[in-house]
């Protein structure tokens, strides 16, 4: 498949990448490094938790998201990395043995009047689970860097 | 109460900080969390990272969130086990619905020591759970020359005094 650029991206496309499976092993691991609460850590603390049993923390949702998007198309592209996310909303738990896919969905793009050489592209990334239940949704900017003059598309 | 983010709901003050920190990434673990999951040669690889627009190795923006995460709840677990040993009772930390306003201001490079400071700038009662309360945190990550490089609004469950 060709790199894609700024120009690659149109509003209004919508993408799936995936299926991935998260393990039970993988929630716990990321917990311990990152988010050493008991919900994310012990079955036993989190069924007497608001979420009612083991999943994983919202920050390893995003991280799974990153990943995702990564192998879905940004390796594959001018990435000039992200300005930042307008919003995440974790919608329901990640659970051990969840089978995820990610769907994106361009929002917007805009040129960059300062920066000539990068564009950005506005995404909503929507986290599904096997039942088809929103776990997480993202909107978040992309930069992109431009197509260079004589290249083809 | 004095414990700003980790009281109970009913005792929070607004923009009361606590700081978290200070962390210095190195090149081992920005690269480890990259390779996992966000494997963008600029977190990964100090030549490609060299030749890309951020001139250096620096770490994935979702890095930066973590190890604040990771700081955040290990001093509010030595706080709970402070208050425990005296006989006092813990608020329990509800999860977390989200985060908004999510900002990398400049990048984190290898070497960077970053302190971050978090304050509740905003709290409401739970409608839909009246044993809780819903806070609004915001979070600024500073590095060692004094500029910022995170900032977000994250929201959370937080326990109100029990009647």
């Amino acid at each position: 498949m060709s790199k894609m650029f700024f120009e690659n991206f149109a509003k209004g496309s919508v993408a799936e990448y995936g299926p991935r499976v998260v393990t039970r092993d993988e929630i716990v691991a990321f917990a311990a490094e990152f988010d050493p609460q008991p919900i994310h850590l012990d079955e036993e603390a989190a069924r007497a938790s608001m979420l009612g049993g083991l999943s994983a923390s919202g920050w390893h949702t995003c991280a799974l998201a990153m990943r995702m998007i990564a192998d879905g198309f940004l390796l594959n592209s001018s990435s000039m990395g992200a300005p930042g996310v307008d919003e995440v909303r974790w919608l329901a738990p990640l659970r051990p043995d969840d089978s995820i896919t990610l769907r994106a969905s361009v929002l917007d793009t805009r040129t960059s009047r300062s920066r000539p050489e990068l564009g950005f592209v506005s995404f909503c990334f929507e986290l599904v689970n096997q039942s088809g239940t929103l776990v997480m949704r993202m909107t978040a900017s992309l930069m992109l860097g431009r197509r260079p003059t004589g290249e083809a598309a | 109460m004095g414990h700003a983010m980790f009281d109970f709901y009913d005792d929070i003050v607004i923009d009361e900080p606590i700081v978290f920190g200070p962390h210095t990434f190195t090149a081992e673990e920005i690269k480890s969390f990259a390779r996992r999951f966000d494997p963008q040669p600029f977190h990964l690889d100090e030549a490609a990272a060299e030749r890309s627009h951020f001139g250096a190795l620096c770490a994935s923006g979702w890095h930066t969130m973590a190890v604040w995460m990771r700081m955040m709840v290990e001093a509010r677990q030595r706080l709970v086990a402070a208050m425990t040993a005296r006989g006092e009772t813990a608020p329990t930390l509800g999860p977390s619905p989200g985060f908004r306003e999510l900002r990398w201001l400049k990048p984190v490079y290898v070497g960077d020591t970053i302190t971050y400071s978090s304050a509740v700038i905003d709290k409401r009662p739970s409608n839909s759970r009246p044993e809780w309360g819903v806070i609004s945190v915001r979070t600024t990550g500073t590095n060692q020359s004094g500029e910022p490089v995170i900032s977000v609004i994250s929201t959370a469950f937080a326990e109100r005094r029990p009647a």
